[in-house]
């Protein structure tokens, strides 16, 4: 069932049986982070509302809302509202369309009026963005708007300045340009939306007239979909690697039969053409921060092979782990994962072959596996996933890969080396460890949202708030960038610890897995205890709250050597560590700052 | 006589769309014990509000496959009146 929410799915029917859906979501035993989400609207949003709420149950948020009253979007925003103050909203939605626009330019109007028109018609929805960001510090997801219902102008409407098609291109502008200043700020491509369901059916005028919906009800579950991709993404749910498969999935053909010349890839035939813009599809992936691996049966030369091929857009080395093997699919992904220190869940299984991803979706049932059918629609099936929707590119997305490459390199050197401590003296690191700094906000709140196996508690933070305690006197904040003579592997570890009198409770520990066992826990460990030293604090309180993932953590503390103390009903365990003058630091192997 | 079995005819033809709106109620509110007759009205059904209202005739629309006029809609007052117009979109 929770297939009807996978794309491609059939919006009608998520509609009709969205009561039956709600009550399985509800069933299953899935861990869930509770966000309170404000859908403020132009026009009606109730079923929104309610099919929005099953695409985010599906991937473990569990919304809470607040819905204006009709139309009232711009009253909710602006006035005294203290229903919505006492919500808290995480994330507000402006949910308008082009029925919600003040304006339309006359034709006899001067360049001038228009601008005009223009300018009141996108100051009063700024009005709305600023005004909610003063008051809740949250996320704002505001529509751009769609075409409009008929062209005045004929095709002329598109150019001239008083088309309302033209208006609406302009003052979408508007809205991209505040975008891109603004990181709080996220753009729904309604636009985008409309077009692709089809705009003459998206433009549904009897909807309008008698129920004030601006779209038509089967075309609401595509416009919740591209509402939840965005939470989803905000909420550190994107996926980080594809796990691909190679005959008839990267090439046309099985290259242990047909040799490297058979395979279909390249410019000579139609077919060829496809597997060549998908693999072209898939390196762009690449620079967003996508990993890419390979999971074949196939003897490991002959699928090296396929890469060699004077046509192939991919090369070996755009791959991070390759496992071409007889092994069966699911137990190389689990293999695949665990080298990288990832969850299996963190990727994505691309097979042409439905037995195969049943396989893997069968062991790892949180393994999306996109129903790819036929090469020709494997890009739109893929790029419809919304599992790499990028609320942010970070410069940590951009070189996500070749960190992974240099890993691999790291553990060759490894290999050389039968004494760890030499193997990591070897790597020459150093690290800069500070407290949170302006400029990387945005990546610590992105480690705080995806990091699931090293965090100590699992809270989740939006990037407001972690601005709020970067400033505050309340806590001590630190950021760890690891450096070696491989590169840099960006900020990757953070810890918050919020002072209470003399004590400074660790609220959150993080670490990503790209840096496990490499000695830098210990060094951020010893930078806390400086911190604290330096506010003449007299314990550090940990604390360590298991989930499903982090069992990796569970001895972090007593590793550390705290000392335990009470446990709790569940397996929650607190530990302290008391603070003295003659503290020895504890890291040896990573020269700091 | 032979309007007889016409009646008879366009009898069974209603009972045939009541049976087809019957089961798209239950699904539409997940609830099985529903049993919708031409009597039936909004407020029979706790949740059907105005908000479900505009599922329903999606819904309906759809697996009848007809397109409703604005004047259409307008003027239904009961399950029976669906039915009706039910039966003359279709041309049964």
């Amino acid at each position: 069932m929770l297939d009807a929410l996978t794309y491609p799915f059939d919006g009608s029917q998520i509609v009709a049986q969205k009561r039956k859906i709600k009550k399985q979501l509800l069933g299953c035993d899935k861990p869930i982070i509770k966000k309170n989400v404000a859908i403020l609207g132009g026009s009606t949003t109730s079923e929104i509302k309610n099919i929005l709420e099953l695409f985010l149950l599906k991937d473990g948020i569990q919304p809470v809302f607040y819905e204006s009253e009709y139309n009232r979007f711009y009253e909710d925003s602006l006035f005294d509202n203290p229903e919505l103050n006492a919500f808290k909203p995480d994330v507000i939605y402006v949910y308008t369309t082009n029925r919600n626009l003040k304006n339309v330019p006359d034709v006899n109007i001067s360049a001038e009026e228009v601008k005009a028109l223009l300018n009141e018609d996108y100051c009063r929805f700024e009005q709305v963005w600023m005004t909610l960001r003063n008051k809740y510090n949250c996320e704002i997801i505001q529509n751009n708007f769609e075409r409009p219902l008929y062209r005045l102008l004929g095709n002329r409407d598109c150019y001239d300045i008083h088309g309302k098609t033209h208006y609406i291109y302009k003052l979408n502008g508007l809205l991209y340009e505040f975008a891109q200043n603004n990181e709080w700020f996220h753009v729904c491509d309604l636009d985008y939306v409309s077009s692709d369901y089809g705009l003459r059916q998206w433009q549904n005028p009897r909807n309008w007239y008698m129920y004030k919906y601006a779209l038509p009800i089967d075309a609401i579950p595509y416009l919740a979909y591209n509402v939840a991709n965005i939470i989803k993404a905000l909420y550190g749910r994107n996926k980080k690697g594809l796990v691909l498969d190679c005959d008839n999935t990267l090439w046309g053909g099985v290259i242990g039969d047909d040799g490297v010349e058979g395979i279909e890839i390249g410019e000579e035939n139609a077919e060829a053409e496809a597997y060549a813009e998908f693999q072209r599809y898939l390196k762009s992936l690449k620079t967003i921060g996508v990993i890419l691996n390979i999971d074949s049966k196939n003897d490991l030369n002959n699928a090296l092979k396929g890469f060699e091929h004077r046509d192939s857009v991919l090369s070996k080395n755009d791959f991070v782990e390759i496992r071409a093997n007889w092994e069966n699919k699911d137990r190389n992904l689990a293999d695949i994962a665990k080298s990288l220190n990832l969850l299996p869940e963190s990727l994505v299984f691309v097979d042409d072959n439905p037995a195969e991803r049943e396989i893997v979706t069968s062991q790892f049932s949180d393994v999306v596996a996109p129903k790819i059918d036929s090469v020709e629609n494997y890009i739109q099936i893929m790029d419809r996933q919304g599992v790499f929707e990028t609320v942010n590119l970070s410069d940590d997305d951009r070189h996500r890969s070749e960190m992974y490459q240099k890993n691999k390199e790291r553990q060759v050197l490894q290999q050389r080396f039968t004494d760890y401590g030499e193997y990591l003296r070897s790597l020459e690191m150093r690290a800069e460890i500070v407290p949170f700094e302006q400029m990387s906000y945005g990546r610590i709140a992105q480690l705080i949202n995806k990091s699931n196996q090293f965090n100590l508690t699992t809270r989740r933070y939006s990037q407001e708030q972690v601005e709020e305690m970067a400033l505050s006197p309340d806590y001590i904040t630190l950021q760890g960038r690891l450096i070696d003579k491989f590169g840099d592997n960006g900020i990757v570890s953070m810890v918050i610890g919020r002072i209470v009198e003399n004590e400074c409770l660790v609220d959150l520990w993080v670490m990503s897995c790209r840096v496990l066992k490499r000695n830098l826990e210990l060094a951020m460990m010893d930078a806390l205890v400086r911190e604290c030293q330096k506010r003449s604090l007299k314990k550090i309180l940990g604390i360590y709250i298991p989930t499903a993932k982090n069992v990796l953590v569970k001895d972090h503390y007593e590793t550390l050597g705290f000392m335990k103390m009470q446990k709790h009903d569940g397996d929650i365990t607190e530990w302290e560590f008391p603070l003295s003058s003659n503290y020895v630091n504890k890291n040896t192997v990573i020269k700091v700052n | 006589m032979f309007t007889a079995i016409e009646k008879e005819l366009s009898y069974m033809k209603k009972e045939i769309i009541l049976e087809k709106l019957n089961g798209i109620f239950r699904e539409n509110f997940d609830d099985d014990t529903i049993v919708v007759s031409e009597k039936t009205t909004a407020s029979d059904i706790d949740e059907w509000d105005s908000l479900e209202h505009v599922n329903l005739m999606a819904k309906i629309e759809k697996e009848f496959n007809v397109k409703f006029e604005l004047r259409e809609m307008l003027t239904l007052k009961d399950v029976g009146e669906m039915v009706n117009l039910l039966e003359k979109k279709i041309g049964v």
